[in-house]
C-alpha cells in the first residue's frame, strides 16, 4: 500500500466514520436518558434513506442541474430524511417505549421491544416500498472536487463530511448549551431529582428521540446517496454505530463521535488490507480490545444513575 | 336564598378555620408502595413562615410524607392542599411551579455537573432566572461560590448538602421540604447547616423538615410532629416536644428515670 493509497483509504474511512458518528449520537442520547439500547434506531436511519428517495423522486431532479438546483436537491433530501427520521423516532417512543415506562417495565422488556420494533419497521418498509434496492435520483455530477495528499475527494464525500461535522457540532451545542440539553443531562444523571427541578421527563425523553431521529434520518439519506436505499440498509450501519457508541463510552456524546470516526477508519483500512469479506471484523476486534482494557469506553465515565 | 347568606355569615367550619392560614395542609393521607401501606392517614398543617419538624424512626413514613407533598408520590386517598388548593395528583415537575422546593434524601446533586450547572438546574423552572438568586445562594453558602466550577460529585458530603439546598432555593420556593439534611454529616457541619436554615427561614421561606437528629430539628422548629408506622402519634410546639420525657427517651437517647 503506497502513501497515496493510505490517504485514499483514510478519506473513505472518515466519510464512513462521520456517518457512524452521526448515527451513534442517536444511540448514545437515548441510552443517556433511558438506559435503553434502542436497537430500532437503525430503522430510524433507514427511514431517512426512504424519505430522501421519495422526496427526490417526487420532484424529479432536472438533468444537468445548475449548482443552485443541486444544492436545493441535496437540502431537500436531507430535510426529507430528517423529517421522516424524526417522525419515526417520535412515533417509536410514543408507541413502543412510553407505554412500557408508564408500567415500569423491566429493562429486558425494553430491549425485546426495541428488537421487535426494528423487525416490524424494516419489514413494514419492505412492504410499503418493495424489497428491491432504490437508487437515489441524480442530484449533481459526482465528480472529483479536490485532492488531499493525492487522495481524491468527491462531491458526495464532501457533503457527507460537511453535513456530519455540522450536525455533530450542533448536537454538542444543544446538549451542552441549551435548556433542552441541560434537561437531557439532568434526566440522564438523576431523573427523580430532575423532576424536582421542574424537568418534564416525558417531554425530555420525547425530544431526545426526535433529536437523535433527525440526525439519524439525515445520515440515512447521505448513506443512501453514497450507495443505495433498501429496507435492510439499517442493520449493519446501525450495529456498527451502536458499537461506536459503546467504544466511545455509551451515554457520552463526544465519545460517540470519536467512536464513530475510529470505527469508520478501522473498517476502511481492514477492507483495504484484508479484503471486503473482513469488513466488520477489524472494527469489532478493535471494540473488543478497547473494552477489555477500558470497559467504560474511550471517553466513558461511570455510566448509569447516580444515587 | 337567604340561607346562603346565613351560611356565609356563620363562617367556615372549625376544621377549615384551623387551616385558613395554612400554606401546606395534608388531610388523612394514605400512601402505598404496592401492598404495603406506608402512610395510614397522616394529617398535618404548615403555616406560612413556620418551621415544622417531622420526627420518627426509620420507616415511620417521614420521607414518604414529603414525597407525597411534593408530588413524587401520588396518595391513594387523602388530600394535599397548598394555600387551600388541592394539588394531590399533580406531578412533581409541575408542582414546583406552585412554589414547592424539595431537597431529597441523599442530596441527589447532579454528580457530573459543576456546582454552577447544578444551581442553574435549580432555576430550570423559571423562564428568566434572577441573577440575584445566585448571589443570594452564594452569600448563604460562600463555599459554593469558591467551588462554582468544581464537578459536584467531588464535593464533600456537607458541601453537597449545601449545594442541594442552594439548588432548591434557586427555584424560588415558598415552602422548602428538607429530607434529613444532617444525614451522615459531622456535628460541626450540621450546626452550620441548621444556622443557614434558620437564616433561610428568616428571609421568608417556610420549612418542613424531616430529621433523625431530633434535638437539632426541634431547636430550629416552631412545631413538630412525631410519626410512628405511618401515623401521627404526637403533635406539639417544639419546646414542649423537646421537654417531653417520651421524646427524650425515644429520640434524644435519654434513659427514662
Amino acid at each position: 500500500m503506497s502513501l497515496s493509497d493510505i490517504w485514499d483509504v483514510l478519506v473513505l474511512g472518515v466519510v464512513l466514520g462521520s456517518l457512524y458518528a452521526v448515527i451513534a449520537i442517536g444511540y448514545t442520547l437515548v441510552y443517556g436518558v433511558l438506559q435503553l439500547l434502542n436497537f430500532a434506531h437503525s430503522e430510524v436511519f433507514m427511514s431517512g434513506g426512504f424519505g430522501g428517495v421519495i422526496a427526490l423522486t417526487l420532484v424529479e431532479p432536472a438533468a444537468g442541474p445548475t449548482g443552485l438546483q443541486s444544492a436545493g436537491y441535496v437540502l431537500l433530501g436531507m430535510g426529507a430524511g430528517a423529517v421522516l427520521g424524526g417522525a419515526v423516532a417520535f412515533g417509536l417512543e410514543k408507541a413502543a417505549y412510553q407505554p412500557l415506562r408508564r408500567r415500569n417495565a423491566p429493562r429486558l422488556v425494553f430491549l425485546l421491544t426495541a428488537i421487535g420494533a426494528s423487525f416490524f419497521l424494516y419489514n413494514l418498509a419492505g412492504k410499503l416500498f418493495g424489497r428491491y434496492p432504490m437508487k437515489m435520483p441524480t442530484m449533481y455530477e459526482n465528480k472529483k472536487l479536490f485532492e488531499v495528499f493525492g487522495a481524491g475527494v468527491s462531491v458526495t464525500q464532501l457533503i457527507i463530511v460537511l453535513a456530519g461535522v455540522l450536525m455533530l457540532l450542533t448536537v454538542d451545542l444543544v446538549v451542552n448549551r441549551t435548556k433542552l440539553g441541560s434537561g437531557i443531562r439532568a434526566v440522564a444523571q438523576d431523573p427523580e431529582a430532575a423532576a424536582l427541578m421542574g424537568v418534564d421527563i416525558d417531554k425530555v425523553v420525547s425530544r431526545t428521540f426526535v433529536l437523535g431521529g433527525l440526525m439519524g434520518g439525515v445520515a440515512g439519506f447521505l448513506f443512501g446517496t453514497n450507495l443505495q436505499v433498501d429496507y435492510t440498509m439499517g442493520f449493519l450501519p446501525g450495529i456498527t454505530a451502536f458499537a461506536a457508541a459503546v467504544l466511545g463510552g455509551i451515554g457520552n456524546v463526544r465519545g460517540a463521535m470519536l467512536g464513530g470516526l475510529t470505527l469508520g477508519v478501522v473498517e476502511s483500512f481492514t477492507v483495504e488490507i484484508w479484503g471486503d469479506a473482513w469488513r466488520y471484523v477489524g472494527a469489532f476486534a478493535v471494540l473488543v480490545l478497547v473494552l477489555m482494557f477500558r470497559p467504560t469506553g474511550l471517553l466513558g465515565e461511570r455510566v448509569g444513575r447516580t444515587a | 336564598m337567604s340561607g346562603v347568606g346565613l351560611e356565609k355569615d356563620t363562617g367556615p367550619a372549625p376544621e377549615a378555620a384551623g387551616a385558613a392560614g395554612a400554606l401546606l395542609e395534608l388531610r388523612d393521607l394514605h400512601v402505598c408502595y404496592g401492598a404495603i401501606e406506608a402512610l395510614k392517614g397522616i394529617s398535618l398543617t404548615v403555616a406560612e413562615g413556620e418551621v415544622v419538624a417531622l420526627l420518627g424512626a426509620n420507616g415511620a413514613g417521614k420521607s414518604t410524607t414529603l414525597k407525597a407533598a411534593s408530588g413524587m408520590l401520588a396518595p391513594r386517598t387523602g388530600e394535599v392542599l397548598l394555600r387551600g388548593e388541592r394539588v394531590d395528583g399533580i406531578k412533581s415537575h409541575e408542582l414546583v411551579h406552585f412554589g414547592i422546593g424539595h431537597v431529597p434524601e441523599g442530596r441527589r446533586v447532579f454528580a457530573r455537573m459543576s456546582v454552577l450547572e447544578n444551581l442553574r438546574m435549580g432555576a430550570y423552572r423559571l423562564r428568566r432566572p434572577d441573577p440575584d438568586d445566585l448571589d443570594r445562594v452564594f452569600s448563604l453558602f460562600p463555599v459554593l461560590a469558591r467551588r462554582r466550577k468544581q464537578v459536584s460529585g467531588t464535593l464533600s458530603g456537607g458541601e453537597q448538602q449545601m449545594l442541594a439546598i442552594g439548588r432548591a432555593l434557586m427555584g424560588k420556593p415558598e415552602l422548602l421540604l428538607l429530607d434529613e439534611p444532617s444525614m451522615g454529616l459531622a456535628p460541626l457541619i450540621v450546626r452550620q447547616i441548621f444556622e443557614i436554615l434558620k437564616e433561610i427561614n428568616a428571609q421568608g421561606t417556610t420549612l418542613l423538615l424531616v430529621e433523625q437528629n431530633a434535638s437539632q430539628a426541634l431547636r430550629l422548629a416552631d412545631r413538630g410532629y412525631v410519626l410512628e408506622t405511618g401515623t401521627v402519634v404526637m403533635a406539639d410546639a417544639a419546646p414542649a416536644l423537646l421537654s417531653d420525657p417520651r421524646i427524650r427517651a425515644a429520640y434524644l437517647g435519654e434513659v427514662p428515670e
